[in-house]
C-alpha cells in the first residue's frame, strides 16, 4: 500500500486517497471549436508510461483536495507531491 | 498411551500442566507448551498423513513453519479448520486434530495403490492423461481429481470467531527474535527508537534456544531472557510472539498475522482469535533467520526422516525424543550439535559425514564424547514403509559418484542435515534482487529496494559472533538516522565453537539396479526423476519447471525442497545455480487465515451501515427494508399478510387517490456556495441557470465529458450566492468528487465552495391530490396556495417550532412536495405528518411504490441513466442548452450520438395486459428469428401501473420515437418467457404534467 505525501494533511495511506489519472491532460476551453480528433484525445487517450508519471489523487477521506503526484509506475517510488494548483516546472 | 519418548527434565515445556487431545480419535498427552507435533512424537507417533500424489506415508520433518508434511485438519468450536502446521499448533485441553489426504485411515490408505502406480503418475500426469475425451473431464476427472487432492476441508459454516485488524507506526519493525533480532531491537530501543519485534513462535530466542553458546557470560537461553524482559519493560518497544510477519509490501507496508487465540481451548470473549497487523515501517530489519536443507537420497520422504536442527530443537525445547537408535547424515558441522545432544540424554547415534576428514571444535568434542562417527558415508536409501527401520548406508568416493561398501544398520530416524538456507523470501518481496552466494551455496540479500536490511542467518552469516556484531551495529546504525540520540550500547563478548566448511554435496547417487524414490519437495511427491523428466521434456526456465512438476509450490512454499531442486537442475543443464535462478517469493510467507485478512468487515460490517433519523419509525411500523448504495431504506410498509407487490400497489395507489410520505434522506445533499456558484452550475449542467430567482427549483441533468449522463436531480437557490443541489442516494458521493475536481483543478479562478449536506438534512416527500391540505395543515402560518408556492418553488417555513425547508418537486408525478428538517428533528417532522394526514388518508410508502409512480410518469431513474445513456435516450434532449457551453457537450455532436435511429426511451405494455415483463428482456421484432436475434433494445424498468391496472415497463429501444404504436415482443432468455407487446409513450399517465402544476 503506498504512503503518500498530502501537502495539506501530511503522509497518509493509499486506502484515503481515489485515483484520478493523467494530471497533465488539460481540458478544452469552454466554447471553443476544436476539432473530432483533439477532443477524442482529451476524453480518451491517455499514456500509460512506465517509468514516471504525474497523476491526480484525490484525498476524499481526508481534506477532499484533489493533489497531483510525482510517481514511477514500476516501482511506486514517490518523487513529489503538489497541491492541485500548484506551478510544477 | 504413555509419553515414552519423553525425557525426564529436558525441555521448556511445563511438566505440572498435563494436557490432553485427540489426535484420529484417539487421546493422547503433552504438556502445556507442546506443539501438536512434540506431544505426538512423544507419544512415539510418526505416521500423521499421507503425501499428495502418491499416498505414501508421512510423519514430521520440520520444527517450525518450514513442515512441508504435517498438516492436519483441526476441529475447534465445532468448526473445521484446515491446513494446520502440527509443528506450529500448540496443543490446548480437548484440541481434536485428523489427518487429512487419506482414506479411510492414516494407517490404511486406499489411495496409496498411486504409489504402486508411480510409472502413471509422472510430472505433468494431470496435463497428459487427462485430456481426452473432453467429455469425460467435468464428469469423472474433475470430481476424481477433487477427491483424491487437497489437504483437508474448509468449513462451510459462518466462522463465528472474531478478527482484527491493526494499524501500527513505527521507526524500525525486526522480523525474528533470534540472535540478530534481539541484539538489532536492543541496541535500537536503547537508542530510543520506537521498536517492533515479532517472533513467530511462541518462544523468543530463535537459535539461541538450541545451541551451545555462550554471550556476556550467560548461556544463549538466559541471555535471550534478559534481554527480552527489558524489551517488554521499555515504553517505546512492543514485543509479540506467535506473530508472523508474512508479507512486505510497497512504501514499507508490513503485514504480520498474530496468532491470539489459536493455542486456547476456547476464544475468550472479546478477545480476537487473531489479528492482522499493519504496520508501515521507517525502517526493516529481517532476522528471519534460515532453514536447515535436506539430503536427497532413496525413499528420504520415510517417517523419521527429519532436519536434523528439527530433532534437536524436539530434545532442547520440548524434551522429546524423535528416536531412540538415531543416525544422523551431515555434510556440515550442525549434525554433530545433534548428535552431542542426544549422546547427553543417555542416546548413542551414528554420525554419517560426506566429508573426507573434517576437523573442529565440535567434531572433537563429538568424537571425546565417544559418538561414533564414519567420514566419506552416505545414507543410500531409508527403509521401512510407515517408519524407518533401518538403513542402506555406503562408502562414497571421493569424486562422489561412487559407492561402495553398501550395508543395512539398524536406526529408527535420520537425522539429516544438508547445511542453511537464508529465510530471503521478506526481503525478497520487498524487491531485493537476491545474489547467490558460493560459500554458503544459497542465496542471500543483495541490494535493498526499499527501506530494509536483513541480518544474521538470514543474510548467510552463520557465527554467532559475525551476527551478534553486525546486529548490535545495524541495530544502532539504522535506529540513529531517525532518532540522531548517538546512543550507543557496548557489544556483549560471545563465546562459541569455531566450525569448518561444509560439503557440497546434497544428493546421493543410486547404487547400480536401485531406482529408489528421492524427494526433493515432500508437499508435492516431487521426486528427482520428475526434474529429470521436466528438463527432457524441453523446460527450461526455472519458473516452467517449478509449474510443471508442481516443485516449490502448496503451503510450504518449497522452503525445504527450493534450492535442492535448483542444484538439480544446474546440475543436469551444466549450468551453476545462479544462472538458474530461483522462483519469485510472494506473500505471504506462511498461509494466512482468510479469517484474518476479511477481519470485522463481515456480512453486515464489510461497509458502513447508514439509516435515516426517521428509521426506528419505520422499524416500528413493519417496513421491510432494502439495500439502496450504503443506505437501508424502507422497501414497503408491510400491513397482515401484504405480500411486496400487493404491499406496493396500495401504497402507489394511495398516493395517486389521497397522500402518502416517503423517506427521502438518502438523496444526496450539496452546498453550493459562492459568487460564481450560477456560472458554476451553469458549466456543470446540460441546460441554463443563470436566471433562476432566488426561491426557485430547477431541475437539471449533468453529462461526463464523454456525454453520458452522470446524475440528474434539482437544484434550488436559496438566495443570491446559495444552492442547495440534490443528486440521486447512489451518485452523491461521485457528484461530489466531479464539482471539486472541476473546482479545484480546471476552474480554479471560479470563487465558489461546495460540501456535502447529505447527512444534515432529513427530507419526506409528501405526494398525492391531498397533499396541499395537508400542508396547509401542517404549516398554518405559510401560504402554500399553488400561487404562493407554485411548482419549483421554494419556502422555508415553521413546523410547531422548528425550521423547516419546503421544496415543491415530484418524483412521484402527483402534486408533491418535499419536506426537509435539520436531521435530529427528522423523526419529529415525520411523526408530525402521519399525525396531521391521518384525516387525509395518509400512509408511509417505500422504494417499491416509489419506483412504480416514477415508471408509469415516465421519471428516469438509475435504471435508464445507467451510464450508457446520453440525454436523447432519456428524452432528456430538451434539457440540453444549445446556446451556452458545460462539461461533455462536445461529445454530444459525435456520430454515433446523433445517428438518427439512436436509442430512445419508450412504455411497453403487454398486449394481454396481464403478463408483467421480466427487467431486461429484449425487445425484438420476430420472436422465431435466427438466434442470436437482433436486439431493438432493453427494458430497463417494470411496474404494475396503478393507473391503469395492467403491467407497465419502461424500455430504451432504437429509433424508439418511430416504434410507438408498433406491436413488438419483449424475450426473457432467463425466464424463458416471450411476451407480445405494444409500443406506447413513456409517459403513460398524465402526459402534458398537469398533476404537478394543479
Amino acid at each position: 500500500m503506498l504512503y503518500i505525501f498530502c501537502p495539506h494533511c501530511g503522509s497518509r495511506s493509499q486506502n484515503e486517497f481515489a485515483y484520478g489519472g493523467d494530471a497533465t491532460v488539460k481540458r478544452p476551453e469552454l466554447n471553443k471549436e476544436i476539432s473530432d480528433q483533439e477532443w477524442d484525445n482529451f476524453v480518451y487517450l491517455r499514456k500509460s508510461p512506465r517509468g514516471k508519471h504525474l497523476e491526480l489523487w484525490h484525498h476524499i477521506s481526508g481534506c477532499r483536495q484533489w493533489i497531483k503526484v510525482e510517481r514511477d509506475t514500476s516501482t511506486h517510488e514517490i518523487f513529489k507531491t503538489y497541491k492541485a494548483t500548484e506551478l510544477i516546472e | 498411551m504413555s509419553q515414552d519418548f519423553r525425557l525426564d527434565n529436558v525441555g521448556m515445556v511445563n511438566r505440572n500442566k498435563k494436557i490432553s487431545f485427540i489426535f484420529n480419535g484417539k487421546k493422547y498427552s503433552g504438556y502445556e507448551g507442546d506443539t501438536i507435533a512434540s506431544a505426538l512424537i512423544a507419544n512415539g507417533v510418526h505416521l500423521v498423513g499421507r503425501s499428495f500424489k502418491y499416498h505414501r506415508p508421512r510423519g514430521f520433518f520440520g520444527v517450525g513453519v518450514d513442515e512441508p508434511y504435517a498438516i492436519l485438519q483441526l476441529e475447534r468450536n465445532n468448526e473445521r479448520d484446515p491446513n494446520i502446521r502440527a509443528t506450529e499448533q500448540e496443543i490446548f485441553e480437548g484440541l481434536e486434530v485428523k489427518s487429512v489426504n487419506c482414506w479411510p485411515s492414516v494407517n490404511f490408505d486406499i489411495g496409496a495403490i498411486n504409489n504402486f502406480l508411480k510409472m502413471f503418475f509422472p510430472a505433468g500426469f494431470y496435463y497428459k492423461t487427462f485430456m481426452w475425451p473432453p467429455s469425460f473431464w467435468y464428469k469423472i476427472y474433475e470430481p476424481f481429481i477433487r477427491m483424491a487432492a487437497g489437504f483437508g476441508e474448509a468449513s462451510i459454516k459462518h466462522d463465528k470467531e472474531r478478527y482484527e485488524h491493526k494499524y501500527e507506526y513505527c521507526d524500525l519493525l525486526i522480523a525474528g527474535s533470534g540472535p540478530s533480532g534481539l541484539a538489532s531491537a536492543y541496541a535500537a530501543a536503547k537508542n530510543g527508537a520506537r521498536v517492533i519485534l515479532a517472533e513467530d513462535k511462541p518462544r523468543y530466542g530463535g537459535s539461541l534456544l538450541t545451541s551451545d553458546v555462550n554471550i556476556g557470560n550467560q548461556t544463549g537461553v538466559e541471555w535471550s531472557e534478559k534481554i527480552i524482559t527489558e524489551l517488554k519493560s521499555m515504553s517505546n518497544v512492543i514485543v509479540k510472539n506467535r506473530s508472523q510477519v508474512f508479507g512486505y509490501y510497497d512504501h514499507n507496508m508490513l503485514v504480520m498475522s498474530e496468532r491470539i487465540g489459536d493455542h486456547l481451548p476456547k476464544t475468550q470473549k472479546y478477545l480476537p482469535k487473531q489479528r492482522l497487523w499493519y504496520i508501515r515501517a521507517k525502517e526493516v530489519l529481517i532476522s528471519s533467520g534460515s532453514i536447515e536443507r535436506p539430503l536427497v537420497f532413496g525413499n528420504n520422504d520415510t517417517p523419521g526422516v527429519m532436519l536434523s536442527s528439527a530433532a534437536k530443537e524436539y530434545m532442547k525445547v520440548y524434551g522429546v525424543l524423535v528416536g531412540k537408535k538415531p543416525l544422523i547424515f551431515t555434510n556440515n558441522d550442525s549434525g554433530y550439535e545433534t548428535a552431542i545432544e542426544f549422546k547427553k540424554n543417555g542416546v548413542s547415534p551414528l554420525v554419517l559425514d560426506t566429508r573426507k576428514e573434517p576437523s573442529s571444535d565440535i567434531i572433537t568434542e563429538a568424537k571425546n564424547l565417544g559418538i561414533e562417527t564414519k567420514f566419506s558415508y552416505v545414507v543410500v536409501a531409508a527403509k521401512g514403509y510407515k517408519k524407518v527401520k533401518s538403513a542402506d548406508i555406503a562408502k562414497i568416493s571421493d569424486n562422489k559418484k561412487d559407492l561402495s561398501n553398501i550395508e543395512n544398520i539398524e536406526c529408527d530416524c535420520i537425522c539429516v542435515s544438508g547445511f542453511w538456507t537464508p529465510s530471503i523470501h521478506l526481503a525478497s518481496q520487498s524487491g531485493n534482487k537476491s545474489e547467490f552466494d558460493e560459500k554458503i551455496d544459497a542465496f542471500i540479500p543483495k541490494k535493498s529496494k526499499q527501506k530494509e536490511n536483513t541480518i544474521g542467518s538470514a543474510n548467510g552469516k552463520f557465527t554467532l559472533e559475525e551476527t551478534i556484531n553486525e546486529a548490535f551495529d545495524k541495530g544502532y546504525e539504522v535506529s540513529n538516522k531517525i532518532t540522531e540520540n548517538n546512543n550507543k550500547v557496548s557489544i556483549p563478548t560471545v563465546v562459541e565453537k569455531k566450525s569448518t566448511e561444509h560439503d557440497k554435496f546434497w544428493c546421493v547417487p543410486l547404487p547400480k539396479g536401485k531406482s529408489y524414490k528421492r524427494f526433493l519437495d515432500f508437499q508435492n511427491d516431487v521426486a528427482v526423476t520428475d526434474i529429470e523428466l521436466a528438463l527432457r521434456e524441453g523446460f527450461r526456465s526455472i519458473e516452467h519447471v517449478k509449474r510443471y512438476t508442481t516443485l516449490g509450490m502448496a503451503t510450504d512454499q518449497g522452503k525445504t525442497s527450493n534450492l535442492n531442486g535448483l542444484q538439480l537442475v544446474s546440475d543436469i543443464e551444466n549450468k551453476v545455480v545462479p544462472q538458474v535462478g530461483h522462483t519469485t517469493f510472494r506473500p505471504p510467507y506462511t498461509p494466512v487465515s482468510i479469517g484474518a485478512i476479511v477481519g470485522r468487515e463481515v456480512g453486515k460490517h464489510s461497509k458502513p451501515t447508514r439509516k435515516s433519523p426517521m428509521h426506528e419509525w419505520h422499524e416500528k411500523n413493519n417496513a421491510v427494508f432494502v439495500d439502496a448504495g450504503v443506505w437501508l431504506r424502507p422497501r414497503y410498509y408491510k400491513q397482515g399478510n401484504e405480500t411486496l407487490f400487493e404491499a406496493s400497489k396500495r401504497e402507489a395507489k394511495n398516493v395517486r387517490k389521497n397522500v402518502g410520505v416517503c423517506d427521502v434522506t438518502t438523496l444526496g445533499k450539496i452546498d453550493v456556495k459562492g459568487p460564481d456558484a450560477a456560472e458554476f452550475l451553469n458549466r456543470v449542467y446540460t441546460n441554463a441557470w443563470l436566471k433562476l430567482p432566488v426561491g426557485k427549483a430547477r431541475y437539471g441533468v449533468m453529462l461526463r465529458e464523454d456525454g453520458i449522463v452522470m446524475d440528474d436531480g434539482t437544484t434550488t437557490r436559496i438566495s443570491e450566492n446559495h444552492y442547495h443541489m440534490t443528486t440521486t442516494t447512489a451518485q452523491a458521493a461521485n457528484v461530489l468528487s466531479h464539482l471539486e475536481y472541476y473546482l479545484q483543478l480546471v476552474w480554479p479562478e471560479l470563487n465558489v465552495n461546495v460540501v456535502s449536506t447529505t447527512e444534515q438534512w432529513a427530507g419526506a416527500a409528501i405526494a398525492g391530490p391531498n397533499s396541499r391540505a395537508l400542508l396547509m395543515k401542517l404549516f398554518p402560518n405559510t401560504d402554500v396556495s399553488n400561487e404562493g408556492l407554485p411548482f419549483m418553488g421554494y419556502k422555508e417555513a415553521d413546523l410547531s417550532g422548528i425550521s423547516a425547508k419546503i421544496y415543491r418537486i415530484s418524483f412521484s408525478g402527483e402534486l408533491a412536495y418535499e419536506v426537509n428538517v435539520e436531521s435530529d428533528f427528522g423523526n419529529f417532522m415525520w411523526e408530525k405528518i402521519i399525525e396531521v394526514g391521518k384525516e387525509f388518508q395518509i400512509q408511509p410508502y417505500g422504494t417499491e411504490a416509489l419506483s412504480t409512480l416514477r415508471i408509469e410518469m415516465g421519471h428516469v431513474a438509475g435504471s435508464e441513466l445507467d451510464g450508457r445513456t446520453i440525454p436523447h435516450d432519456a428524452s432528456l434532449e430538451g434539457l440540453v442548452s444549445k446556446k451556452k457551453d458545460f462539461i461533455g457537450k462536445r461529445s454530444l455532436s459525435r456520430s454515433a450520438f446523433t445517428k438518427p435511429d439512436r436509442e430512445k426511451i419508450v412504455g411497453v405494455v403487454p398486449l394481454d395486459k396481464t403478463t408483467s415483463i421480466p427487467e431486461g428482456s429484449y425487445i425484438v421484432k420476430d420472436p422465431n428469428a435466427k438466434l442470436p436475434n437482433p436486439k431493438l433494445g432493453h427494458v430497463s424498468a417494470s411496474c404494475w401501473s396503478v393507473e391503469y391496472d395492467n403491467p407497465f415497463s419502461l424500455a430504451i429501444i432504437k429509433d424508439g420515437k418511430k416504434m410507438i404504436g408498433q406491436k413488438l415482443f419483449a424475450m426473457s432468455p432467463l425466464k424463458n418467457k416471450t411476451i407480445p407487446v405494444e409500443i406506447v409513450s413513456s409517459h403513460y399517465v398524465d402526459p402534458e404534467g398537469k398533476r404537478v402544476r394543479a
